[in-house]
């Protein structure tokens, strides 16, 4: 079953085509990795995908709503994460649930049996009144992931969400996001790591605003006889006229 | 000659409530001419020691020199000596390509013409956006700007604080390969990053996690380190191998690593064909395992494991 269907996408920018024609489809429960080179237009698409802003062109679907028409509902069953900006600092962990729960309209009671769940889950416990920017990175990161996880969205968008972050972390990262496509959630991410690349089911390198490549890691790394998806990627991008910003 | 010496540097930061060591007690050297890498995640201390270095930050305790400078009796001599390349990018936005350039020069007493050779190379890359203004620079341009401008007074010693952070793969090849051309010229470059692919591009490394020095050495020498060997584990449902590997008893550790799992036994002597059949009365009959080199990341975990964050 397809959650994400795009079909024909463009978007310009008055004479700059940002997204120029894309098509794709993302499946239930798959880690979908997102890539291109800086400027290649990801941001573009993911800001449509997520609702807040509208194609020029295209038909797109999320959750089984239709971009133009439902936007608001498509804004309630997804979640989102990107390394600068998901939690506030200057609340405490407790308190950071209880806000986006709220956003997300949960109930009190499900704030709270949320809350209980994923301090102990997470195994912070003791850090529940901890201001976040006390906590380490790698917990902050591990906290934003399960706070965008917090309404049981069906999709989850998550852009570079481990920028910079620790190798150990890195993984404890990925198998929370395994652990959530096993279960049922679609996880739509991009990063500059191509290690992460390899961990994704189907993976899509935007060049210029177009999708050059897609397809399982295995059979593009096939298609362009390399032994890993960083020569995947640096055959494409490569050949990329645009810059980034 | 020695361009850079650290000794018993420490730092800590205290505010209202909280109580942060940056650095705790770390000594090196950096040999002149070297191009030396500083690895490690946010927050492990890297800026930190870049700003004590380049003076603008004074260490608790501890002593430094750089090119033979004291770090807080001759600042103002290290200050016309290095070149500073901040994480964050901070040239003049609203002033043009060639207007920044001819800045930092003037600040240094100098002009681009006088030292023009030795930008040369980067600076043709951006010359046709010179009357642009930064601000309307794509990133990797903003990032060879940068470079520049650190470059413009002739530097003996470079600090560039993760130059590739956020970049994409390509743009970082190239800043890799804009370093070694500058090694020529015989600066000593220190480079910090985020990503461990990248200590293998450098003379020596040191790796650095919450203030604390893991390891300094050169990449091959710090690789040969782990000290185990190391396997790689493969199956079609990766997910279930590693539930399956990471409850073995025989299994020290097992962690995600590109497309494989790279796996360390408690004996060195492990039978593999022993794992096989497990692995198969739990239905992941068709693993694959096989020796693997090990890369700076793989040392990175071990050490990180072993100081128990």
């Amino acid at each position: 079953m397809n959650v994400i269907t795009v079909q024909s996408l463009t978007k310009q920018f008055g004479s700059f085509t940002a997204v120029d024609n894309i098509s794709f489809d993302v499946k239930k429960g798959e880690i979908f990795g997102f890539l291109g080179a800086n400027g290649a237009g990801k941001t573009t698409v993911m800001r449509m995908l997520c609702g807040l802003s509208f194609p020029t062109r295209g038909e797109v679907t999320v959750a089984g709503f239709d971009l133009f028409t439902e936007a608001e509902k498509i804004k309630k069953t997804i979640g989102y994460m990107s390394q600068k900006f998901s939690l506030y600092e200057d609340l405490t962990v407790k308190e950071n649930i209880r806000f986006y729960g709220g956003i997300y309209g949960l109930t009190d009671i499900q704030i709270k049996s949320k809350t209980d769940f994923m301090l102990q889950d997470l195994s912070i416990n003791d850090k529940a009144d901890t201001l976040v920017k006390s906590l380490p990175l790698g917990w902050r990161q591990k906290l934003s992931f399960s706070v965008a996880m917090v309404h049981e969205p069906q999709i989850v968008f998550l852009d570079e969400p481990t920028s910079g972050v620790d190798p150990v972390t890195r993984r404890e990262f990925f198998s929370m996001i395994y652990e959530a496509a096993h279960t049922g959630t679609t996880v739509f991410l991009t990063t500059h790591y191509m290690d992460e690349a390899e961990y994704c089911h189907r993976v899509s390198i935007m060049v210029d605003g177009r999708i050059d490549a897609l397809g399982t890691p295995t059979v593009l790394k096939e298609q362009f006889s390399v032994s890993d998806m960083e020569g995947v990627f640096l055959k494409l991008a490569r050949g990329a006229k645009r810059g980034d910003d | 000659m020695k361009s850079v010496i650290v000794n018993n540097v420490q730092k800590s930061f205290k505010g209202n409530k909280s109580f942060v060591q940056a650095l705790e007690e770390i000594s090196f050297d950096v040999e002149q001419g070297e191009l030396f890498g500083l690895i490690g995640s946010d927050g492990s201390g890297k800026t930190t020691l870049f700003r004590i270095l380049t003076t603008l930050m004074i260490p608790d305790s501890g002593t430094a020199s750089v090119d033979g400078f004291d770090i807080v009796k001759d600042f103002k001599a290290i200050r016309n000596r290095v070149g500073y390349m901040p994480g964050r990018f901070s040239l003049y936005q609203d002033l043009t390509v060639e207007e920044n350039l001819s800045f930092f020069a003037t600040l240094f007493n100098t002009t681009i013409e006088e030292n023009y050779d030795l930008v040369k190379d980067i600076y043709k890359q951006i010359e046709k956006f010179k009357h642009r203004r930064a601000s309307a620079l794509s990133g990797g341009m903003k990032q060879k700007l940068a470079l520049c401008c650190a470059l413009i007074h002739k530097p003996s010693v470079l600090f560039l604080d993760e130059p590739t952070t956020g970049v994409d793969a390509v743009s970082r090849q190239e800043f890799w390969e804009l370093l070694r051309q500058l090694q020529n010229q015989n600066i000593t470059i220190l480079v910090t990053t985020p990503y461990m692919d990248e200590a293998s591009l450098c003379d020596r490394v040191a790796l650095i996690q919450q203030g604390i020095l893991l390891d300094i050495g050169t990449p091959k020498g710090i690789m040969n380190k782990l000290g185990k060997p190391l396997w790689a584990a493969r199956a079609s449902n990766m997910y279930m191998l590693m539930k399956e590997l990471k409850s073995m008893k025989e299994v020290f550790s097992c962690y995600p690593f590109g497309n494989e799992h790279h796996l360390i036994f408690h004996n060195d002597g492990q039978s593999i064909e022993e794992i096989e059949t497990a692995l198969k009365k739990k239905g992941i009959v068709d693993v694959l395992l096989k020796r693997t080199e090990p890369t700076i990341e793989d040392l990175f975990m071990k050490l990180m494991n072993k100081e128990k964050l």
